[in-house]
């Protein structure tokens, strides 16, 4: 089982949470062209090693998170809020 | 190589078993070579004994990094069938097919294929619509598919639970020339065969680098020395972005995610057909082995991982599926459970493309039906390799089919690579 420390629940199994996929994607602008477009829907690093994900803690407190996460070991290296604005207020009550 | 024939095991069994010569070679890297195919699986052992019989290309090498049978070709549950849908992939699948209706003779090898039928139950009228459908344009294309009505299936098999009230079985989609076949035997029975059309297979041989040079590879850096290769094909599914990148090609419609199955103690015969269960997107599928166990897997992990080993939640959902649809099974204990590495694709169809370097081919993307697809696989992974030209069969399977928005999308899931179980 992989534990994964929700900021506003604690840690937790993995069981609670909905993974969503890779963090770093950026879709282009609207005007941009298919092969722009294609790249961000279809195409991925599918890093082996340490990478940023997105969970979803769908049976907790509903927050979606970003965690750096390794796809070897599973061992997770850091777990913050995908929202900015959470992110402030979590580092505000720290 | 000595072959396997009644001669032979009658002259051995009189003479201690001392004439059988060893499977194959262990034959030193040569420096260069006509192909050389990356991954000593069943789709690159395929692909190396095809190139050898059909397109007589005989100076291949198959470069292994552990040792043949012990990836995805001992990770998987062993189905085979031919219920494809959509238009490239169900001409494929039934190729691979009636490839293994005579895979036993044409390597000379007992793949002990076992042809038991696939019954894939349905649980609501909708689910029967959407079988009805799928199976109708099976038989449309020539392929054998049967609808079984509850009266049928309860008599072959009785001790499905039947007095489920919440999910009550309706009756199942048949497959009858599907069935399983032993993975082990798969892979031993390739390695044998292409080893004796002269195929080098280098085991304990990892690609480390590769060298690139005007726009195509030039040589292969292995951790038992580099090796030149006129031609190249990646047939190395789980870890295909992986060497893709050591090739500095970039990203790829491709995530890896893993999947688990599982064997049980050996019981008496239980089960005879290979039976599919899915309701509300939980996913089951069980067989018995000819060993007595029962082989069963359900999802994938749910997240993208490279790990080799399956966590728990899987376990508890597949062994809920299991006393589902077999409340008998209750109290058989699980001796193994495992984990492959799959490619899962954008669209949950494969790739035998051309790539963007001119030398490179590449085989990659099986999702969760690698196994099955294997002889095809080979069949036209070597067409392609040895004619430059994709078949009919296999021309929309490239990178390019996202762009122009021909996805082969069987399960109508759209661009998530999880939920293409």
């Amino acid at each position: 089982m992989i534990r994964i420390n929700c900021p506003y629940c604690g840690e937790r199994d993995h069981s609670e949470f909905s993974y969503g996929g890779d963090a770093t994607i950026n879709y282009p602008s609207l005007e941009s062209s298919e092969k722009e477009w294609t790249e961000a829907i279809f195409f991925r690093k599918n890093i082996r090693g340490f990478q940023l994900e997105t969970w979803h803690h769908s049976n907790g407190c509903r927050m979606w998170l970003e965690v750096e996460r390794s796809t070897i070991t599973h061992e997770i290296k850091s777990v913050r809020p995908c929202h900015p604005d959470l992110q402030k207020v979590v580092e505000n009550n720290k | 190589m000595t072959r396997f024939n009644a001669w032979n095991v009658i002259k051995n069994g009189l003479n201690g078993q001392s004439g059988w010569s060893r499977q194959w070679r262990d034959p030193e890297p040569k420096s260069n070579y006509d192909v050389i195919i990356i991954g000593g699986g069943l789709h690159g052992l395929a692909t190396a004994f095809y190139l050898a019989k059909n397109h007589n290309i005989k100076n291949i090498a198959v470069l292994e990094k552990g040792w043949i049978g012990g990836g995805n070709a001992g990770r998987n549950t062993t189905i085979v069938r031919s219920n494809y849908m959509m238009p490239g992939n169900h001409e494929f699948y039934e190729h691979s097919l009636k490839l293994w209706e005579n895979l036993s003779h044409e390597l000379n090898y007992n793949v002990m294929f076992s042809q038991r039928a696939h019954v894939s139950l349905f649980h609501s009228p909708g689910a029967r619509d959407s079988a009805a459908r799928r199976y109708n344009i099976m038989r449309l294309h020539g392929t054998d598919a049967e609808l079984w009505d509850l009266k049928t299936l309860k008599k072959k098999i009785p001790h499905l639970n039947y007095d489920d009230s919440r999910f009550p079985i309706l009756g199942a989609a048949v497959q009858r020339r599907a069935g399983n076949a032993r993975h082990d035997a798969v892979a031993w029975g390739y390695a044998r065969a292409a080893d004796s059309l002269g195929v080098d297979i280098l085991q304990n041989c990892e690609v480390t680098g590769i060298t690139r040079k005007n726009g195509s590879i030039e040589s292969i850096q292995t951790s038992r020395g580099t090796i030149k290769g006129k031609k190249v094909g990646f047939a190395v599914a789980g870890n295909t972005s992986v060497l893709w990148q050591m090739a500095e090609l970039g990203n790829l419609p491709i995530e890896s995610h893993k999947l688990q199955a599982f064997v049980t103690e050996s019981i008496k015969p239980l089960l005879d057909q290979v039976v599919v269960y899915g309701v509300g997107g939980a996913h089951f599928y069980i067989s018995q082995s000819d060993k007595g166990s029962m082989v069963f897997g359900g999802d994938l992990d749910w997240y993208k991982s490279y790990a080799q080993r399956g966590n728990l939640p899987i376990v508890q959902d597949s062994a809920e599926a299991a006393m589902a649809i077999l409340p008998c099974l209750g109290r058989i204990r699980l001796l193994r459970h495992w984990a492959g590495v799959m490619d899962m694709s954008m669209d949950g169809s494969f790739f035998i493309c051309k790539t963007p370097i001119s030398n490179l081919y590449l085989n990659a993307g099986w999702n969760y039906g690698g196994f099955k697809a294997s002889p095809a696989s080979g069949w036209y992974f070597a067409d392609l390799i040895a004619n430059e030209n994709p078949h009919n069969y296999v021309h929309n399977h490239n990178l390019e089919r996202f762009e122009k928005g021909i996805n082969i999308d069987e399960r109508g899931a759209g661009p998530d690579p999880k939920l293409h179980g």
